[in-house]
């Protein structure tokens, strides 16, 4: 027999036993749905937690202050040391003039320190390194490379006059700690629900192939190959599966459109539409693929069970 | 054809379903299996397509050691046997249609000849008017008729029917026994498990009697005697 003929009766069968057996398909789809929205949900909390986490981490930077002697050639080899830190995601130059300004505006409503500064002749600012590491947990060894090179008395090292990191150290650390325990959090969460969410779609699956033991028992009586017995109860998996995983998809543009104005007023900047409209191709790829792969693999090993030799 | 050569099945509880069979049934014969409930007779059976294997001894079948077959010649082996049972097997969500094709379909027949010889096998047993129904849309005694057109629509050798008119009434019982007389005419071997004194003696021929899972008597052209 042609394997083209098997395979279309295979799929024949499948698509009729989805039909026929309505409120087992019914349930199964129901389920399954549940399912992939928790995995839709823990790629946009996932994506959210990434993009908070994100912003918190580049408000954290660390002010190198420059002396007000320093020199062009000693500040450019300043900048060149820290980019060559691995640790190191940016430098940026403030000259005097703009860390004067941004007192200035700091201070506009505390008249008494700009009177005070106005009384000066000269700028008492120096310019200064904003730098930002890749993660907030490496600020201390930039601070302690710094401190290195300010001890040393290296031309360089002498352009630096103050680091900034040890009055920030605190509030780094605890801001480090908060992130890492998210992350891990986030991370632990997500298994524990995906699994969750896993073993109820299998377990519900199974259940529905259990309905269906005599008649794999009466099939295989009639003689009917494994793959022959197996293949329907797939393709009706891989049904629930593609139903599910397209009512997810389709639920989640009004969801995602109704929960970010909440949502934004909550995290600051994360906008779960925009994340849903533009991330659509992976998240279609990803709820489809779980859903077709959970509802073959369920009904996979449900029909092994009950198939004998 | 078929041998059972000192056959013994002993379940995990201990029970000892059928002991030490040994029993030869030969091309075209009707064969009835006679006994109580728990006699061994459904076990015996079973063991003739693999459903259960003994725990000693060796099934035969073509000369061939049915513990000794590969899955493919397993399936082989089934697709030349028909069965028929009590509780009717039929698959409950497939049309009438649909439950004969699926016997032809594993036995690799074109879709060409599954619309022959579908309603053709329904026209024997009398239910071509049924053919788009439903198993639960039929009386017991046509989804019996149904399981027989599926157990015949391959031609098998050998034709097993575990208690086929345990749940039908005298009428129907009738046309069922007829319907296998025929089958056995045609050439089919037919083992009949029953506990129908009626049907055996009607009939006349040899009937095999177990007892506690051991066979008591074997005679040639037999009446139900227990």
């Amino acid at each position: 027999m042609s394997l083209w003929l098997n395979i279309k009766r295979v799929a024949r069968y499948g698509f009729i036993g989805f039909i026929r057996n309505g409120f087992v398909s019914l349930a199964a789809v129901s389920i399954m749905t549940l399912t992939l929205f928790v995995l839709s949900g823990l790629m946009i909390s996932g994506a959210a937690l990434d993009a908070t986490l994100k912003q918190l981490t580049e408000k954290v930077d660390v002010n190198v202050y420059l002396t007000t002697d320093a020199t062009d050639a000693q500040i450019a080899d300043v900048d060149r040391m820290l980019k060559a830190l691995p640790e190191v995601a940016t430098v940026s130059y403030v000259s005097s003039g703009d860390a004067l300004a941004q007192f200035r505006e700091r201070h506009k409503n505390d008249q008494l320190t700009i009177q005070a500064l106005d009384e000066l002749k000269d700028n008492p600012l120096g310019a200064m390194l904003q730098v930002r590491a890749k993660n907030t947990s490496q600020y201390e060894a930039i601070a302690k490379f710094l401190d290195t090179q300010q001890s040393s008395g290296t031309s360089a090292g002498s352009a630096i006059d103050k680091v900034n990191f040890y009055q920030n150290k605190t509030a780094i650390d605890r801001l480090t700690n908060i992130i890492d325990t998210s992350k891990r959090l986030g991370t632990i969460v997500a298994i524990i629900m995906g699994l969750a969410s896993l073993l109820i779609a299998f377990n519900t699956i199974r259940l529905a192939i259990y309905t269906a033991r005599d008649e794999i028992g009466v099939m295989n009586i009639v003689g009917a190959g494994r793959w022959y017995v197996r293949g329907p109860f797939m393709v009706a998996g891989v049904l629930y599966g593609v139903v599910s995983g397209l009512i997810v998809i389709l639920l989640l543009y009004p969801i995602t459109l109704y929960i970010t104005p909440p949502l934004q007023r909550f995290l600051g900047t994360f906008n779960a539409f925009s994340y849903y409209a533009g991330s659509f191709p992976t998240i279609f790829f990803v709820i489809m693929a779980s859903g077709i792969a959970l509802g073959a693999l369920s009904s996979y090993l449900a029909v092994r069970r009950y198939l004998s030799s | 054809m078929i041998h059972y050569d000192k056959v013994t099945k002993i379940y995990n509880g201990g029970q000892h379903a059928v002991e030490d069979i040994t029993l030869s049934i030969d091309s075209g014969e009707f064969v009835f299996i006679v006994g109580h409930s728990g006699a061994g007779k459904t076990t015996l059976l079973k063991m003739l397509f693999a459903e259960v294997m003994p725990t000693s001894g060796s099934v035969y079948f073509n000369s061939r050691s049915i513990g000794e077959l590969s899955n493919k010649e397993l399936l082989n082996m089934r697709r030349n046997i028909g069965t028929i049972f009590q509780d009717f097997r039929l698959l409950p969500t497939k049309t009438i249609y649909e439950n004969i094709a699926f016997a032809l379909e594993v036995a690799g027949k074109s879709d060409e000849d599954i619309k022959a010889d579908v309603p053709h096998v329904l026209e024997l047993v009398g239910l071509a008017d049924k053919m788009w129904s439903f198993p639960r849309e039929l009386s017991g005694g046509e989804q019996q008729r149904v399981a027989i057109a599926r157990a015949i629509v391959n031609q098998p050798n050998v034709l097993i029917a575990d208690e086929p008119t345990g749940n039908l009434d005298p009428i129907n019982t009738h046309d069922v026994v007829e319907i296998l007389k025929k089958i056995n005419n045609l050439g089919t071997t037919v083992l009949l498990a029953t506990h129908n004194r009626s049907v055996v003696d009607s009939v006349g021929k040899r009937v095999v009697t177990m007892d506690q899972g051991r066979m008591i008597r074997d005679d040639k052209m037999g009446k139900y005697i227990l």
